[in-house]
């Protein structure tokens, strides 16, 4: 009984690392990105429409990782299954 | 909207609430499994939007366009703009097939706007709870690996048929083991063959993976979100304030929703860009 308890203790603390880092690692990024877009867009505003298109584009490229870990994370969440693999 | 939840608030409830909602409807044919659920909807939506832009494209007049073919030519040239920047070369295959992508990601994803207790409250109304009870359906695709994976590994396929056509076949071959690194006498070709292999195998298989997970990491984490609102706040419509309760958690479900039909098209343009972007680079000769 109690190896179901120190599995769900473990699961808990990862799932909390997987996204705490994910998020720390995925905002500094979009913040470098986000800033160098708006120094490039106020040196030349005429080619704000062209460069927000690109950073739309990276945004969700940066957000990639860090989302396929929460999905992880999730499904470790609410479908253990370390714990069905004890269980059964 | 989270009927089954308020019989039983806290972890239970909870829980279960979030694994019933989170199961395929599985079908067994002839030995394999298919989600039947993730099949139907793909073609489902995939069909009608197909049939819808094929139905105004017959009627497209080269004079005043009416507000549907205004439309319908709108996303024609945002897609052709877009593989016009990134693939210089003959444009007749990869267009239609972004477009082909971008629409059909686009109508899959905006499935995850529609509640996710509807067929279960569909089945309920005209079948009785206890029927509801066994009966699992998700309305998302996309939040199916395997539609994900399916997708991917088709331009995966596209990637190396497009490889091949450009380098030869024996082209092909050699070039796994001579780039990126390369080298003039033949030892240092030799032991750069290995490390080069290694880095075109990891090249090569990080783009499906990469595509598929991304698209699927967003929309089950979409979904998923979506089932926790509803069965945290599915609390608060008992009790005394039970009706603003409800109000509450339609406010935070609206919210949600609203920053997720940003995520649907991102998703949709990054699938269909990075497509073009990879069938551009394996056109790509050393």
């Amino acid at each position: 009984m109690e190896f179901i308890a120190q599995v769900q203790a473990n699961t808990a603390l990862a799932i909390g690392i997987i996204i705490g880092l994910g998020a720390f690692g995925a905002c500094i990024g979009i913040g470098i990105m986000g800033s160098k877009f708006l120094e490039s867009a106020a040196r030349q505003p005429e080619l704000m429409p062209k460069l927000q298109g690109s950073m739309f584009l990276l945004a969700g490229l940066i957000d990639a990782a860090f989302l396929i870990g929460v999905a992880i994370a999730m499904y470790f969440g609410v479908a253990n299954p370390l714990i069905s693999a004890l269980k059964g | 909207m989270s009927s089954e939840a308020t019989t039983g608030t806290g972890g239970g409830g909870l829980t279960e609430y979030i694994q019933h909602h989170l199961q395929h409807n599985v079908q067994q044919v002839a030995g394999l499994s298919f989600n039947i659920d993730s099949l139907i909807i793909g073609f489902a939506v995939g069909m009608g939007i197909l049939l819808w832009f094929w139905s105004i494209a017959r009627k497209a007049t080269s004079g005043v366009p009416s507000k549907t073919q205004a439309f319908v030519e709108l996303a024609i040239e945002f897609v052709d703009g877009q593989v016009k920047d990134s693939f210089q070369g003959d444009r007749r295959f990869i267009a239609p097939l972004a477009l082909t992508i971008f629409l059909w990601v686009f109508v899959m994803n905006a499935m995850d706007l529609l509640p996710l207790d509807f067929p279960g409250w569909v089945v309920q109304t005209i079948w009785g709870a206890e029927a509801a009870h066994h009966f699992y359906f998700r309305l998302v695709p996309t939040a199916d690996i395997n539609t994900t994976f399916a997708m991917s590994l088709t331009v995966f396929c596209l990637i190396i048929f497009y490889s091949i056509k450009v380098k030869g076949g024996f082209g092909f071959i050699a070039e796994l083991f001579t780039a990126p690194f390369h080298a003039h006498s033949v030892p240092t070709k030799l032991v750069l063959a290995l490390p080069n292999f290694f880095l075109n195998i990891v090249e090569y298989l990080a783009k499906p993976v990469s595509l598929a997970m991304r698209l699927f990491g967003n929309m089950y984490a979409g979904e998923l979100v979506f089932m926790l609102i509803a069965g945290l706040m599915a609390g608060m419509l008992t009790g005394v304030g039970g009706f603003i309760g409800g109000l509450f958690g339609v406010a935070v479900h609206a919210a949600w929703a609203i920053f997720h039909i940003l995520i649907i098209g991102l998703q949709a343009f990054i699938f269909m860009v990075l497509t073009v972007v990879y069938i551009s680079m394996a056109h790509e000769k050393h």
